[in-house]
């Protein structure tokens, strides 16, 4: 290893075939996770919103039972503030997967008064009630999320089986010690486990299996010219949750999304990347750039950040 | 052979383990942007010249004074060679709980002393917990090097103490490397340091590097726990029936005579499947679907062995077992024990011994099993269990207990008696004095 720099082309390239067996040994101990919650639950459930780790999830459930379809349904819940693409993309997948998919919309909680709507107009902080109150009507026991220990440190000492009580809560001293890869699913009634086959995954592991597989992911993940304001260090688009204040004017920019949540706090960013090649790329960039004063002003900084705004269900 | 190097470290406390965690993402530029910022931010804030590394991995802070259990950390770093995964273990609350649940899993540990303090007792505990575990290597970090005044002869003093002592727990020469580092400065951690000439061996990253990482071996026999049936019933598969799961041990080969466990019937494998097509043979580790020749009633729990050396069919368990719950363990408990695929109803009919972690002894006959203890039982269960060895095989010489009442995990298990508790009772341990 050289001091200082490293050649992220040739740190990439160079890789290659010692990543293939990174990525055999990623998705062998996925299918397997996907296998044990198949054999001992009753109801399992995959959360599935058309971004890319859910995508991935429903990628190795896929293989994890083939030639049988996926044991389980797929559950999306809708906060409204969707991006075209990604709701089209999901249809898309649910349809040549034969796979049954329920939808628990957001603005169905908000129109009988269960839920009110936030003075931001942010739907995020919304999903939990929705997400929960599905659960327990469809009496899923398992519910596959797509979480990664990687995202942030918080997340680093999160069981692969998360168990949670009847009101979704994680309670730290039942936490149970996870031993070699014999996982403990026991739960009593009414509670249940979260379970997370994509935890030992970074981003960029994700995003090599994404090209070794040739996963389809929603057009938005990759460069495309778009309208765009800032708000908040973000680059917002305009939707169905609003558009740009008086005082937010909108200039059209060359963006890519890393991740895909509620439109009204999912940013953009700056990004020339059209392939997963490029993206992979990117990904490698901002993690390996050294990053001193100047940073707050460069792009790839600013992607790194967008990660961890990552929304998502958990 | 895989790229995906599972760690796990050990250490007490203020030995610098989080520093030399850190020091490593740091180095390997694992560390997101956004991340590093906010270090150097908070390292400034409290008057540092150079960014604090342990605030890199210290998410933990808050729950210590919050007062709940602190648990094993995963950490993720990669080079262009080798990826790794680093179960990054507490050292003061629970450790054994947390030094078994890290070492379950790891191929390398690496264990921490302050080169001032040298080899502790607990150093010594750690060290027996790894060989229990049967983690295959340790790398044993000589931190604070730089507070010795880089001195040589501090380091050589170390190395063979801990030599001498590893040795006895059954670790040979080429499982241990000894490295001289200083995290905070970051000397041998990831770059050679100019300050110890006098050191020829690896840095530690080097070491990481280049360790082979022991590939599962071959030749032992197959070891496939039956995880799910797939039955598509679908058209284009009316009578497609497999056997889904992950190889435990050895090689599972089209062709190969096997025999489904506990029944005892025998079929031929007839292939190997997976959804990106048919394999010519499946290694422990892979996630396969395999389908035999003879259309005899399998369900998940079952084992599909090598039909001419098969586990042993046991309904009373001679094992090791490490404590990991609140309240004791006394003879008599009526417990459920996972092994493999399968869960039985089990009761814990004697307590024969306790690791006695002072002496590193075993007692005779204990009374109960304490939080954080490791002792000698015979569990008898309801249903014929297919095991091995736990010293032969990981995978299937491994089984958790479990709380029928409220499902937590009690306790880990291993059948027999692993390599530092070989040899009758008492085993002496440490070479002495």
């Amino acid at each position: 290893m050289g001091k200082g720099t490293i050649d992220v082309t040739d740190s990439v390239s160079g890789s290659i075939l010692q990543a293939d067996l990174t990525l055999d040994a990623l998705e062998a101990e996925a299918i397997h996770i996907f296998r044990e919650v198949a054999g001992e639950f009753d109801k399992p459930v995959i959360l599935f919103s058309g971004g890319k780790d859910s995508t991935l999830l429903v990628h190795l459930a896929y293989k994890a039972f083939w030639p049988a379809p996926i044991p389980f349904p797929l559950l999306h819940v809708d906060t409204g503030h969707n991006f075209d693409e990604v709701i089209e993309f999901r249809d898309n997948l649910v349809d040549k997967l034969g796979a049954r998919l329920v939808v628990a919309k957001v603005q169905d909680w908000i129109d009988d008064g269960r839920l009110t709507e936030r003075p931001d107009g942010t739907r995020n902080p919304l999903q939990t009630v929705p997400l929960l109150d599905s659960i327990t009507e469809g009496k899923f026991d398992a519910v596959f999320g797509g979480g990664r220990r990687d995202e942030e440190r918080a997340r680093a000492k999160e069981r692969i089986f998360s168990l949670r009580n009847a009101f979704g809560q994680w309670d730290p001293r039942r936490q149970r010690p996870e031993l070699w890869s014999l996982y403990n699913g026991r739960h009593r009634p009414g509670e249940h486990v979260r379970v997370f086959p994509l935890s030992n995954w970074t981003e960029l592991d994700v995003w090599r299996y994404i090209d070794r597989e040739n996963i389809e992911l929603p057009s938005i993940y990759f460069a495309h010219r778009r309208e765009v304001y800032q708000r908040d260090g973000m680059w917002l688009t305009s939707g169905p949750w609003g558009g740009p204040r008086e005082n937010e004017p909108v200039t059209e920019m060359t963006v890519r999304y890393r991740t895909v949540g509620d439109g009204s706090c999912t940013g953009a960013v700056q990004s020339e990347a059209s392939t997963v090649d490029e993206v992979i790329t990117e990904v490698t960039a901002s993690r390996l750039t050294e990053r001193g004063a100047t940073r707050a002003d460069d792009r790839l900084s600013e992607a790194a950040m967008e990660d961890r705004k990552r929304e998502g269900y958990f | 052979m895989s790229d995906l190097l599972r760690l796990a470290t050990a250490g007490s406390v203020d030995d610098g383990k989080s520093t030399l965690v850190g020091r490593l993402l740091y180095d390997t530029k694992s560390v997101l942007a956004d991340t590093l910022e906010a270090v150097h931010r908070a390292s400034a804030d409290r008057g540092l010249s150079t960014p604090d590394l342990s605030l890199l991995v210290d998410g933990l802070r808050a729950e210590r004074e919050q007062g709940i259990t602190i648990d094993v950390a995963y950490r993720y770093f990669a080079t262009p060679n080798r990826s790794y995964v680093l179960a990054d273990t507490p050292g003061h609350v629970q450790y054994t709980r947390n030094t078994v649940t890290g070492a379950s899993t790891a191929q390398l540990a690496i264990l921490l002393v302050d080169a001032r303090k040298g080899v502790l007792e607990q150093t010594r505990r750690h060290a027996a917990v790894l060989a229990l575990l049967g983690v295959p290597r340790l790398v044993l970090a000589v931190n604070k090097i730089d507070l010795v005044g880089f001195d040589k002869a501090v380091f050589d003093t170390i190395s063979r103490e801990f030599t001498e002592y590893v040795t006895g727990l059954g670790y040979t020469a080429d499982a241990l490397v000894i490295v001289p580092v200083s995290a905070l400065h970051g000397d041998n951690v990831v770059e050679r340091s100019e300050q110890t000439p006098w050191y020829t061996g690896p840095t530690l990253l080097e070491h990481l590097e280049t360790v082979p990482v022991a590939p599962d071996p071959r030749d032992v026999p197959l070891r496939f726990p039956v995880q799910y049936v797939i039955r598509p019933r679908t058209p284009e598969h009316p009578d497609y029936r497999g056997y889904a799961g992950q190889v435990a041990a050895g090689v599972a080969t089209p062709g190969d005579e096997v025999v489904v466990l506990p029944s005892g019937r025998r079929s031929r494998i007839e292939r190997v499947d997976t959804a990106d097509g048919p394999l010519g043979e499946a290694t422990a580790g892979q996630s396969v679907t395999v389908l035999l020749a003879d259309d005899i009633d399998i369900s998940r729990g079952d084992v599909i062995a090598a039909a001419d050396d098969q586990p042993k069919l046991v309904d009373e368990l001679d094992a090791t077992i490490c404590w990991l719950a609140e309240k004791p363990l006394r003879a008599g408990a009526r417990v459920l024990v996972k092994h493999g695929t399968r869960t039985v109803q089990a009761i814990v009919t004697e307590l024969s011994g306790r690791f006695d972690e002072q002496n590193l002894s075993l007692v005779d006959g204990p009374e109960a099993l304490s939080l954080n203890e490791i002792g000698r039982v015979v569990i008898r269960t309801s249903e014929q269990l297919p095991v091995d060895d736990y010293v032969a095989s990981r995978r299937t010489g491994s089984f958790l207990v479990i709380d029928p009442a409220d499902g937590g995990t009690l306790a880990a298990g291993l059948v027999g008696a692993p390599l530092p508790l070989r040899g009758g009772v008492p085993v002496q341990l440490s070479p002495g004095p």
